[in-house]
């Protein structure tokens, strides 16, 4: 599957930077997967969903050791970072 | 409700100081989001990235997850570099600007905050924990530099300073803030473990132009190319193998061990480069212009780091940029033919 997002060869944090950048571009419900070498993207690529409300669809390392994320935008897309607070 | 809440924005590094900020923000009900930016001198988990090990993460985005609040990633690899070459205030020990670098951040804060909404700023600094940057003479620089001025919040220390505006309009209750100062960090780390929060580091770390191994290689980058500027893949290989400079025109950077050989295949499209055939061994990368007794030069020394290093011949091949690989078969150089003041 080719990623919609090709993040490898970035070090920490520029692909959660990149998730970030395109997610902005998005609506609420439309689909990302993105595909990374540096391993920590496993943890933190979905971290980042988590504290923004973005539903993680899968994070897996394939056979070719490569990190591949797929995440669905929750409502609070568009990336305008001022709509408010995450609800505690 | 949420929308009359005070919206305070907090420059979170992923260390201990302003996981510990945000939490007292949080702890008087305010709105807490972190900001965190990358400069491309952020240690964060490269090294562990690069050679495989560890769990790397995030330091900012665990800080953030743990305290249930909103991150804001922000790359300022460009801007930053003015902050580099031409700091205002100077270095500290090695290449570290730090209070311009803190101004700097902080004036980033506040045109994000002015952008995007809040009330107020942040910071997990500590009077007197810095040499340069946390002092009680250069704590109203920052605030004077940054435009923050008083809207410039340091609750670990907020104490021992003039009140803020937040303080002042009731925003925030002094009381309940600390009055923290020095470089002791038992106090720190006893608050954490009462609030129940994991922390990466007790202290420092998080800038590699703090590190005089860094910093001596990016002097030497600096110096070979005759002049002070930088890419960001030149910072990012500086982070990477072994740095040596067999001759002034020419440096190579020798991968130590799979993680860091995979991450300069990353970039053979772009630097001459060379690894033995038939021994396991470095990916070796070329920086500068080499002519052909310099190849030889570099194909002994990449032999030399390989399992072949005992053999009599080796065979290294070597690419250039757009892929064309040739091979010669060299003899490895011998330790004593490795001088210390090749290594950078």
């Amino acid at each position: 599957m080719m990623p919609d997002l090709d993040a490898r060869h970035l070090l920490c944090p520029l692909p959660v930077l990149r998730v970030q950048e395109r997610v902005a571009q998005l609506a609420g419900g439309e689909v990302l997967t993105v595909r990374c070498t540096d391993p920590g993207a496993l943890n933190d690529i979905p971290a980042w969903c988590r504290i923004e409300g973005h539903e993680v669809l899968q994070a897996r390392t394939d056979d070719a050791g490569e990190v591949l994320v797929t995440l669905r935008v929750g409502s609070r897309a568009g990336g305008d970072p001022s709509r408010g607070g995450r609800p505690r | 409700m949420e929308h009359t809440k005070r919206k305070a924005l907090v420059l979170l590094s992923g260390g201990l100081d302003s996981l510990l900020a945000a939490r007292l923000m949080l702890e008087q009900g305010l709105h807490v989001e972190g900001i965190n930016f990358f400069t491309g001198f952020c240690v964060e988990g490269h090294t562990q990235a690069i050679r495989g090990t560890g769990k790397p993460r995030h330091g900012a985005l665990a800080a953030a997850e743990q305290l249930g609040i909103r991150l804001h990633l922000v790359d300022v690899v460009d801007e930053y570099r003015n902050v580099v070459l031409n700091p205002r205030h100077g270095y500290g020990a090695h290449l570290n600007p730090c209070l311009d670098c803190k101004g700097f951040m902080v004036g980033k804060a506040r045109a994000w905050m002015e952008e995007h909404g809040g009330d107020f700023l942040v910071t997990g600094e500590v009077l007197g924990q810095r040499p340069m940057s946390q002092r009680r003479d250069t704590f109203p620089i920052v605030a004077r530099e940054s435009g923050a001025f008083d809207r410039l919040l340091r609750p670990l220390s907020a104490k021992l300073l003039p009140p803020t505006l937040p303080e002042r309009e009731g925003w925030v209750d002094r009381d309940r803030l600390l009055g923290l100062s020095g470089r002791n960090r038992k106090p720190q780390i006893a608050l954490a473990e009462s609030y129940g929060l994991q922390y990466a580091q007790p202290a420092g770390g998080c800038c590699f132009l703090t590190d005089e191994n860094y910093t001596r290689k990016l002097r030497d980058l600096w110096a070979s190319r005759g002049e002070r500027r930088y890419d960001f893949d030149d910072i990012m290989l500086l982070k990477v193998g072994r740095h040596l400079r067999p001759r002034p025109h020419f440096k190579l950077i020798i991968g130590r061990g799979e993680g860091e050989n995979r991450f300069l295949e990353g970039y053979r499209n772009r630097f001459l480069h060379l690894w033995a055939v038939e021994h396991n061994g470095p990916l070796v990368l070329v920086q500068g212009d080499i002519g052909e007794d310099d190849l030889d030069l570099a194909a002994a020394v990449t032999a030399r780091f390989g399992q072949g290093r005992d053999e009599p011949r080796v065979r290294v091949a070597a690419a250039g940029p757009g892929g064309a690989a040739g091979e010669r078969v060299v003899r490895p150089l011998a330790p004593h033919e490795l001088p210390v003041a090749w290594y950078l």
